[in-house]
């Protein structure tokens, strides 16, 4: 099978140029035509040579994808369903506010985080995307053009992906590529120490990580990365980490009745954040099937939310969105998830 | 990132595509923690259960070869005196003492098999695996008192024949108030965590590790 030209950067086409024994600047022409025009077919890549276009078809494939499925909810929320590598699903969300439109790109087929409030682990974990894949799913949906934001919280974790991530995060941002801003674009993390490292000294985009609760004992029964790497060790290196004005750093934290929303929660948390210049993400529980966690109910939210603010930490609830169509990553595409793989245990 | 180079002082293939390796141990450690390993310092380390008792002059690592992997085929090809680079240990996934069961699937027996040999014994190991070789240090296992095997594919003496997840779903009155070790793959520690909850038990009487 031929290999996608869409999702390489710059450096990898002028691989692609060198193998192909085309001149050195037709790498920048081919990436505008990737990322900057309206085109499908490498035949349309009209500043290229035919003989060229013929050598470049006769090696690789344009590489977009379209969307197999799309589903609005009555709020405007829309989620995207696209094909990936053996016989998968990703899903891609796009949600609409007053002066703003954000996508939600996934990084994986599925998961292997294994987090207790996931729907997304419960298909297991199939791949990783490639950074075409990733950027694909910005630029192949309708609203493409008017996204002024993308996040990185769908399915999968980003940082066990980072590779691809990183790549996906150049097109997006370099001059040849989207040339989007940095500060439009957030990774979310679960806190994989070292890839977490590694991301905030080789790209600018902003850095959301995954909270949840701020005890050890308590994070470890929901994600079970706290094993490895503790939210405290994660909190340590984000303090140690110079970022500047424009980054931004943002905690996410779902909110479970009666298991991470009480007043000591409150309290370590301001704890723990102590320091940091950083916004706190109160996210409403969407349930999922069989799960013993309930989401807090409104009032509590509201509460903790202020007590938050309060003790100094800049807390904002987020809205939910889409829930008539189950935005929240990871239902759409399980349920359409075909397992043909025998399972080994 | 601070790795320290060790050489490889033992490897053996312990059933087609799964080796443990040996280095020695400059340092001590709590059954169940991890380790990063690399062979080429051009790739990040992976994380792996040590796979030996913290008295062994040794450290043990087990692992199974991804024929697409860039790590685990180079590494199974390591003679013996070759480096390998190791980062500081770390990890939580501790056995407490307290009444547990344990369960796991493929490379997910190594902590449970650092744990037995410093001594520690759970009520019952389930282990998963689909071929009769895939139960690895069944032999030393066998010592325990309830040691059961859930084959997929292999339906001779001392194994029931299907998956563990079966076996789970099957058993009435699971113990409630008890602790449950999962390791393996996310797939098998989230579908068995998930059982579990169905059954009642307390989620935060569950303790998993995943390999990622």
């Amino acid at each position: 099978m031929k290999q996608n030209l869409f999702g390489k950067t710059l450096n990898e086409l002028k691989e692609v140029c060198t193998e192909l024994n085309l001149p050195a600047f037709t790498a920048k022409q081919i990436a505008q035509w990737l990322y900057q025009k309206e085109i499908l077919d490498i035949e349309e890549m009209t500043n290229l040579s035919k003989k060229n276009r013929e050598l470049l078809s006769a090696n690789y494939q344009f590489g977009r994808v379209l969307p197999l499925k799309v589903q609005e909810s009555v709020d405007g929320t829309k989620k995207y369903l696209f094909p990936a590598q053996g016989n998968s699903f990703i899903e891609t969300a796009v949600i609409p506010d007053a002066d703003r439109k954000t996508v939600c790109v996934s990084s994986q087929v599925g998961c292997k985080m294994g987090c207790l409030f996931c729907m997304t682990g419960r298909q297991g974990f199939q791949n990783n995307l490639t950074a075409g894949e990733i950027v694909n799913q910005y630029r192949s949906i309708g609203e493409w053009p008017n996204i002024t934001n993308l996040v990185y919280m769908g399915m999968g974790e980003p940082f066990d992906n980072l590779d691809e991530v990183l790549k996906s995060l150049e097109i997006l941002t370099e001059d040849w590529g989207f040339a989007l801003s940095p500060k439009r674009i957030t990774v979310s993390s679960i806190g994989i120490i070292p890839a977490m490292k590694r991301f905030l000294e080789n790209s600018k985009c902003h850095l959301a990580i995954s909270m949840h609760t701020p005890f050890d004992e308590e994070r470890k029964n929901l994600m079970p990365i706290e094993q490895v790497y503790a939210i405290k060790d994660v909190i340590k290196e984000i303090k140690a980490f110079d970022f500047g004005l424009q980054r931004r750093v943002s905690f996410e934290y779902i909110m479970f009745k009666g298991v991470n929303d009480t007043p000591a929660h409150v309290k370590e948390l301001a704890k723990l954040l102590n320091g940091i210049k950083c916004r706190m993400n109160l996210i409403r529980f969407h349930p999922i099937p069989d799960s013993p966690l309930v989401g807090t109910d409104d009032e509590t939210l509201q509460e903790f939310k202020e007590a938050l603010n309060k003790k100094g930490v800049l807390t904002t609830i987020r809205a939910s969105r889409g829930m008539d169509i189950f935005a929240a990553c990871g239902l759409l595409s399980t349920k359409e998830l075909i397992k043909q793989q025998e399972k080994d245990y | 990132m601070d790795l320290q180079k060790v050489s490889i002082l033992n490897k053996q293939e312990i059933t087609p595509n799964v080796f443990l390796i040996e280095f020695k141990r400059t340092f001590n450690f709590i059954p169940g923690q991890i380790i990063g390993l690399t062979n080429n310092l051009d790739l990040p380390p992976r994380l792996y259960s040590i796979c030996s008792s913290p008295a062994n002059k040794n450290i043990a690592i087990l692992f199974n070869v991804k024929s697409d992997g860039k790590l685990t085929p180079p590494l199974a090809d390591t003679k013996l005196g070759d480096s390998v680079w190791i980062t500081p240990v770390q990890g939580k996934f501790i056995f407490n003492n307290e009444p547990s069961w344990w369960i796991a699937t493929g490379t997910g027996i190594a902590p449970f098999y650092s744990m037995l040999k410093s001594g520690q014994r759970p009520l019952k190991l389930i282990q998963g695996g689909r071929a009769i070789d895939d139960f690895y240090f069944s032999n030393e296992f066998k010592q325990l008192p309830d040691y059961i095997k859930c084959s997929s594919q292999y339906a001779g003496e001392g194994f029931y024949n299907s998956r563990l997840t079966k076996y789970l779903k099957e058993y009435t009155h699971l113990p409630t108030d008890i602790n449950y070790y999962l390791c393996g793959s996310a797939e098998m520690v989230v579908d068995v965590r998930n059982l579990l909850i169905c059954k009642g038990i307390p989620f935060g009487n569950i303790i998993t590790e995943i390999y990622f």
